[in-house]
């Protein structure tokens, strides 16, 4: 097999599970186009050749991957597929379509894209490999050139969604995207793969949702891209709660033409690891990127955030706004890069940062990196770690809110500088939902040590700590 | 029983350095204290010890707040037993509406008290009502808590949140520096139209400026961590007729009112 017979620099390659996964998928894939085995093979030579990341690349120098590639994983079996797994997470009400995968698979009978206008597409990407392999080959083999996770989502990947608008066609209501693992306590790994093509002028919404049903440590390697078009606006959502002994990596990448308006927010609240890389290519004039980012870590979750936001053209915008709260020993990583080219004239990025501490072991390593070769150009950024405001909170007690309602007051402001820009009325009420279910838990982690609060307090108990009497 | 608030042989410790060194004050029902004296002389320590601000040590003495021990009790617990400390400086609290922070605040009260929670509507009624008192701009609800205000709104802003919470022991925290002579006023009616038999003030001071308005029932001068001389409102005006000076040497007899 040719893909085998690469030689493989010393010291590097990608686990054997990845290997063993590939040589089985291509005896399985005698079906597939060629062009796409084609593209299959290059990216795996791809991966193989660089390795999966260590801590000394500079891209991952917080995030240690080595778990990954100590465990292994293998493709994930097929599931019977349960539609009560998908109630308690669908938005069919409030969306023009709704494609469900269960571990990676398409459930046609959990689907629907029935409220999809004329002139828009929303399917099973493994259903059009075979008709639209002229518009689909030339994006799938880009982004073999990404990172090493992009090409083994490219060299691995069994099914995810093709969503496609045309000239002009607007799409109300968000569409939206279900994957939900199913797996109970076994290493296995999707590579989910979704590919948006909105044609010029065209406009939607596109929701991606990441859950699991079970506890366990599965590993899913999405990776979802965008084309938007000249004059074509996209709003992207992309929350992942996922189980908290998950392996996450999601790879986010739009290409903007002409005045092409892109927004995409991600949401992190599950995984053990998690690895987000967004990159946003501004290809053409008057084009406009918003980031924004929230996530929610506690435990030992490490989540990390990488955003590059690329200025080839004149007279783009880009802004970005990230934000994560982080309690236990969580740790975090926001690596924000920015480059402005040397046409790239007239350029205005903004980005900011911040990070809401609530534990003395949680973590966050944050990075912002301009890169400007223009001159003619605004470019800010600003980064902030801190606590809750003790102050505040003094405040909001001393009018009778009891301490954990306090602090939930103060961390769902925080949050809410992100939930509160999502347009998707559903989604945004998912949103404040999870974060309260969150917020519970963190309360609960800390109530051992905080001292009983009134609200929850048996009656008549007498609190453990006094105010006034010690410094607290 | 009439006394509200009992504060016996107060001593306060801050970083290591004895701010309060044997406090004595009673404060009756219906009754407005002055608490007066120079800067650093401790009063603003004293005001937030009977809110249970942290950072501050009692290293002795008792405080019997309607006859329970004060000081056993969390910040919020005193909130909803109703003490109320206007601040010195209010803290903005970016992404908190006002209006949705009192109403909490108002509920977490009726909660404690065994009333039923005020709806929105009910509360909007209520709020209005209350800010026209303080001659607040309506719009001022609507924003985040102290947002942005300026220092006059924020001070308003306390008067205001006194109005709607109904305190039975409410401590006003240097609420007039800052306050341009209008706003005073405006800050003093609204303190005046909630006297009543059942509520008491605190009100503390560095200027007799206030009591022209506010008119006290007694008057304490805090010098060095002690209450150095109590009297009647005249006490007041004869401080700012020779200023502190004077009180340096303590005498502090008579400072249980």
């Amino acid at each position: 097999m040719s893909a085998m017979a690469v030689a493989i620099a010393v010291g590097r390659d990608v686990p054997a599970s990845f290997v063993d996964e590939f040589v089985r998928l291509e005896r399985l894939r005698g079906f597939e186009p060629a062009w796409l085995r084609g593209i299959r093979r290059d990216a795996f030579e791809c991966a193989r050749e660089s390795g999966l990341p260590t801590t000394r690349d500079e891209e991952w120098r917080f995030t240690n991957v080595a778990p990954i590639a100590a465990l292994s994983f293998s493709a994930a079996p097929h599931a019977a597929v349960d539609g009560e797994w998908v109630r308690p997470y669908s938005m069919a009400g409030a969306s023009a379509a709704e494609l469900v995968f269960v571990d990676g698979r398409y459930a046609p009978q959990l689907s629907s894209a029935a409220g999809l206008p004329r002139g828009a597409e929303a399917g099973s990407l493994a259903g059009v490999l075979d008709t639209c392999g002229a518009l689909i080959g030339p994006h799938l083999a880009h982004s073999a050139a990404g990172s090493v996770f992009a090409a083994l989502n490219t060299s691995l990947f069994e099914d995810g969604a093709f969503v496609q608008l045309s000239a002009g066609t607007v799409v109300e209501a968000p569409i939206c995207l279900l994957f939900i693992s199913t797996l109970p306590y076994r290493l296995a790994m999707v590579h989910p793969r979704v590919l948006v093509v909105a044609g010029p002028g065209s406009q939607a919404q596109v929701v991606e949702l990441y859950v699991s049903v079970h506890p366990g440590a599965g590993l899913t390697n999405a990776f979802t891209q965008f084309l938007v078009a000249e004059r074509a606006v996209v709003d992207h959502y992309r929350l992942q709660d996922e189980s908290l002994h998950a392996f996450h990596i999601g790879g986010v990448e739009a290409r903007l033409e002409r005045g092409g308006v892109f927004a995409s927010h991600s949401f992190t609240i599950g995984g053990a690891l998690v690895r987000n890389d967004v990159t946003a290519t501004l290809g053409g004039e008057g084009g406009e990127c918003t980031l924004n980012g929230l996530y929610l870590a506690g435990g030992e979750q490490l989540v990390d955030n990488h955003t590059l936001i690329d200025h080839t053209t004149p007279l783009c915008n880009s802004h970005e706004v990230y934000r994560g709260i982080l309690d236990g020993a969580a740790r975090a990583v926001f690596n924000g890069k920015i480059i402005v080219r040397q046409d790239a004239q007239k350029t205005d990025a903004r980005q900011t940062n911040r990070a809401l501490l609530l534990s003395d072991a949680a973590q966050i390593d944050t990075k912002p990196q301009l890169e400007i070769f223009a001159d003619d150009v605004k470019c800010t950024h600003g980064a902030t770690v801190g606590q809750l405001d003790e102050e505040a909170l003094f405040y909001l007690r001393a009018r009778g809110i009891g301490r954990h309602a306090a602090r939930g007051m103060l961390i769902r402001s925080f949050a809410g500088e992100i939930v509160d820009r999502v347009k998707v009325a559903a989604l945004r009420a998912r949103l404040e939902g999870m974060l309260g279910a969150w917020l519970a838990r963190c309360e609960d982690a800390h109530s051992g040590l905080a001292g009983p609060d009134p609200d929850s307090g048996p009656p008549g108990a007498e609190p453990r700590v006094r105010p006034g009497l010690g410094g607290r | 029983m009439t006394t509200l608030l009992d504060v016996r042989d107060l001593h306060v410790r801050v970083a290591n350095q004895e701010i309060l060194k044997g406090i004595d004050l009673a404060v009756d029902r219906g009754q407005v204290h002055a608490i007066m004296g120079p800067n650093g002389s401790g009063k603003s320590t004293l005001a937030n010890v009977l809110a249970g601000r942290g950072g501050y040590e009692v290293t002795g003495g008792t405080i019997a707040y309607d006859g329970r021990d004060l000081l056993a009790l969390e910040p919020e617990l005193r909130a909803r037993e109703g003490l109320f400390l206007a601040f010195q400086y209010p803290v903005e609290i970016p992404g908190v509406n006002n209006a949705y922070f009192l109403r909490a605040a108002l509920n977490s009260i009726r909660k404690h008290r065994g009333e039923p929670d005020l709806d929105a509507v009910a509360f909007m009624k209520l709020a209005r009502e209350r800010m026209a008192l303080l001659e607040m701009e309506q719009g001022l609800l609507g924003r985040p808590v102290n947002e942005g205000f300026s220092g006059g709104e924020k001070k308003r802003n306390e008067i205001f949140q006194m109005a709607v919470l109904e305190p039975r022991l409410a401590v006003l925290d240097e609420t007039d520096s800052g306050l341009d002579i209008d706003a005073l006023r405006i800050v003093a009616h609204g303190v005046n139209s909630l006297r009543s038999p059942d509520r008491a003030f605190i009100v503390v001071t560095h200027y007799q400026r206030l009591l022209d308005y506010i008119v006290p029932d007694r008057v304490h001068v805090l010098s060095g961590g002690r209450i150095v001389r109590s009297g009647g409102k005249e006490l007041a005006l004869e401080l700012e007729a020779r200023g502190y000076g004077w009180l340096e040497e303590p005498a502090a007899e008579g400072a249980r009112a």
